[in-house]
């Protein structure tokens, strides 16, 4: 064994790049050997997407009109991509506790690396999980009406929405450590995140003091935005007082960019953090 | 922060930062009211072995970890290969390998992208680092196992991945912590002849164990820590030495033969030799080892001693260990 230079050179910015580039690598070759978790973040849209379909789906009148299915699926897209950086969470955690992320801190790699890698892979996996979903709504009668174009950019935004949950998601898990902690965490604040939005009932039908709060949610945005873009029944959104249902796709576009701006920042604060323990 | 500021001369400074090696000075770190370095110096040679010994608690885990710049000590200073830990972190990050007390590696990733990846996160070329990935799996014996993802592994096949991932970027500086625990003796050896290679090509190594017969064999150096403190410092030998040296065990066929079997040694200048009337034996310590043991048998033979036995006992790392490790607690 020979101790010799075999070290790349490059300016600063380029190799962090690159270990950016491999931490990716790493978290994709993750996502095929944990396949339990990837079935979990199927499993469970699939059978919302079906429940939604055909138990609820004849009992419930669409206010405005429209297929009930077509309203439902678009939901069931954005709430199972909010849902996943929960997992995302929970994941990041289990690699700080084992004391992985000590041998990436003792590298001279570029730490930016740890969560920007994670949270790439999962825009892999919100990738998978959208186009599985997709198939299936397919399969129970949703379409998208308004041509290629239009259709991806619904899809452009679920998964730029996917990004920023993922972003959201690495934060907590790299700021509490413990995986228990990391998945309760970040149920506490999806769960309200997902229901408290027009995604299953109008805005219209919640108590005055809500509406506001449902209408500025980020769901709510995306939902209404991406329901926009396929042509799917709005279920009365197009309400004039609040600007993001007037503006959904503005909104959505906003609400993901402004998320990630916010947590990339915060995600690499908490690694910094977590070092000096 | 006043982290690693002391008041020795830039001079000084900067001809101790062309040194490679590994050098401490009064580190200390606390955790709550526990000292876990307590004003530690320490100095590891280039191109040498330093084992760190000292008992549970001693404060090795903590050295390693201010040295892999996974933590920041209270005050002192440490540089490594020549870079100070608080001020240059990177250098020392591009310079060392580490392997930590517990094996951390990626659970889901095989042994191969393991050792693909950490060596092209240590910013290997993805060629050498695959070169040097399958050298490793060669050495540590992983080759039945090395597409099989890791989570699958015995603990020793993991701790011995582990301390492949620490050599992948062939560092200059090592730090191994505990690396030899629950492995099987064959592996043992096989960690040790690595890192003797690497050390024959200049690296230096600070490696901690609980295996004393392992640190007599392989340390060029030995560095006794206790309550965060050094306790003592020297080649192995010299260690023992210090803690009397080499025992002699002579027995006589007479009783008659005692007190001229203990002046015969004394003669020999075996300081304090004691006879024991019950097994017929004089028990001593025996300055300088076995170079002494002709003058002994001179002086026996002069003084018409009949000898029924003699040996001569070295006092083990576990004698020093005990030995210094037991007075610590009279501080
Ligand atoms: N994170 C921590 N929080 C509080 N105390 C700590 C922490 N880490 C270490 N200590 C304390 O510091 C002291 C030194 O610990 P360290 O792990 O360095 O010992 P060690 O010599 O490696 O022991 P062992 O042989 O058991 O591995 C111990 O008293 C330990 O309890
Ligand atoms: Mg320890």
């Amino acid at each position: 064994m020979t101790v010799t230079e075999t070290r790349v050179a490059g300016s600063g910015f380029v190799l962090a790049l690159r270990d950016c580039a491999v931490m990716t690598r790493r978290g994709m070759l993750r996502l095929g050997r944990v396949p339990d978790e990837l079935a979990f973040n199927l499993v469970q849209p699939i059978l919302f997407v079906l429940l939604f379909s055909y138990v609820f789906g004849g009992a419930i009148p669409l206010p405005g009109g429209g297929p009930f299915r077509e309203y439902v699926v678009v939901a069931v897209f954005a709430h199972s991509l909010a849902f996943m950086g929960v997992g995302t969470g929970t994941g990041l955690a289990v690699d700080m506790s084992r004391g992985l992320i000590d041998r990436f801190r003792a590298l001279p790699m570029a730490h930016v690396a740890v969560p920007v890698g994670r949270a790439n892979a999962e825009l892999l996996r919100a990738l998978l999980v959208t186009g599985v979903l997709a198939i299936v709504g397919l399969l129970v009668g949703w379409r998208a009406h308004l041509g290629l174009l239009s259709t991806l950019a619904g899809f452009g935004l679920l998964l730029l929405f996917a990004y920023a949950m993922a972003w959201v998601g690495v934060t907590i898990g790299l700021s509490v450590r413990n995986p228990e902690v990391a998945g309760t965490a970040g149920l506490l604040w999806v769960l309200p995140l997902g229901f408290v939005s027009n995604g299953f009932v109008p805005i219209s039908s919640m108590p005055e003091w809500l509406q506001p709060v449902a209408a500025w949610n980020p769901v709510t945005a995306v939902v209404t935005a991406t329901r926009t873009l396929f042509g799917n029944p709005l279920g009365l959104a197009a309400d004039p007082r609040f600007w993001p249902l007037a503006h959904p796709v503005q909104a959505a576009v906003i609400w993901s960019l402004g998320l990630i701006a916010v947590f990339v920042p915060l995600a690499l604060l908490a690694f910094r953090s977590a070092r000096s323990r | 922060m006043n982290l690693g500021v002391t008041n020795s001369s830039p001079g000084l400074h900067r001809e101790r930062e062309t040194h490679g090696g590994i050098q401490v000075e009064g580190l200390t770190k606390r955790y709550g009211g526990v000292h876990a370095l307590d004003g530690l110096d320490l100095n590891a040679p280039e191109g040498q072995v330093l084992g760190l010994l000292g008992p549970n608690g001693a404060g090795k885990s903590t050295l390693v970890r201010i040295l892999a710049t996974l933590l920041k000590p209270d005050s002192g200073r440490a540089s490594v290969c020549g870079f100070d830990v608080i001020r240059d972190p990177q250098a020392v990050r591009r310079s060392v390998g580490v392997a930590g007390q517990y094996a951390a590696v990626d659970e889901y990733l095989t042994a191969r992208e393991n050792l693909n990846i950490f060596g092209q996160l240590a910013r290997m070329g993805k060629r050498a680092a695959r070169s040097r990935a399958e050298e490793l799996i060669e050495r540590f014996d992983l080759g039945h196992a090395a597409d099989r993802p890791a989570r699958t592994y015995s603990g020793g096949m993991r701790r011995r991945l582990d301390l492949a991932v620490a050599l992948i970027a062939g560092p200059r500086c090592l730090f191994l912590d505990e690396p030899t625990t629950g492995l099987d003796p064959r592996a043992r050896v096989e960690v040790w002849a690595v890192l003797g290679d690497l050390v024959r090509q200049g690296t230096t190594a600070l490696v901690t164990t609980q295996y004393l017969e392992e640190a007599d064999q392989f340390a060029d150096l030995i560095t006794v820590i206790d309550h965060g403190r050094e306790i003592a410092t020297g080649k192995p030998a010299e260690l023992k030495d210090r803690v009397g040296g080499d025992h002699l065990d002579l027995a006589v066929r007479r009783a008659a033969d005692l007190p001229a079997a203990v002046s015969a040694l004394a003669a020999a200048g075996l300081p304090d030799p004691k006879p024991d009337p019950g097994t017929l034996c004089v028990t001593a310590v025996l300055p300088g080892g076995t170079s002494r043991m002709a003058e002994v048998l001179r002086k026996l033979d002069g003084a018409g001693v009949e000898v029924a036995d003699i040996t001569v006992r070295r006092p083990t790392l576990d004698d020093v260990f005990f030995a210094l490790t037991g007075k610590a607690d009279d501080r």
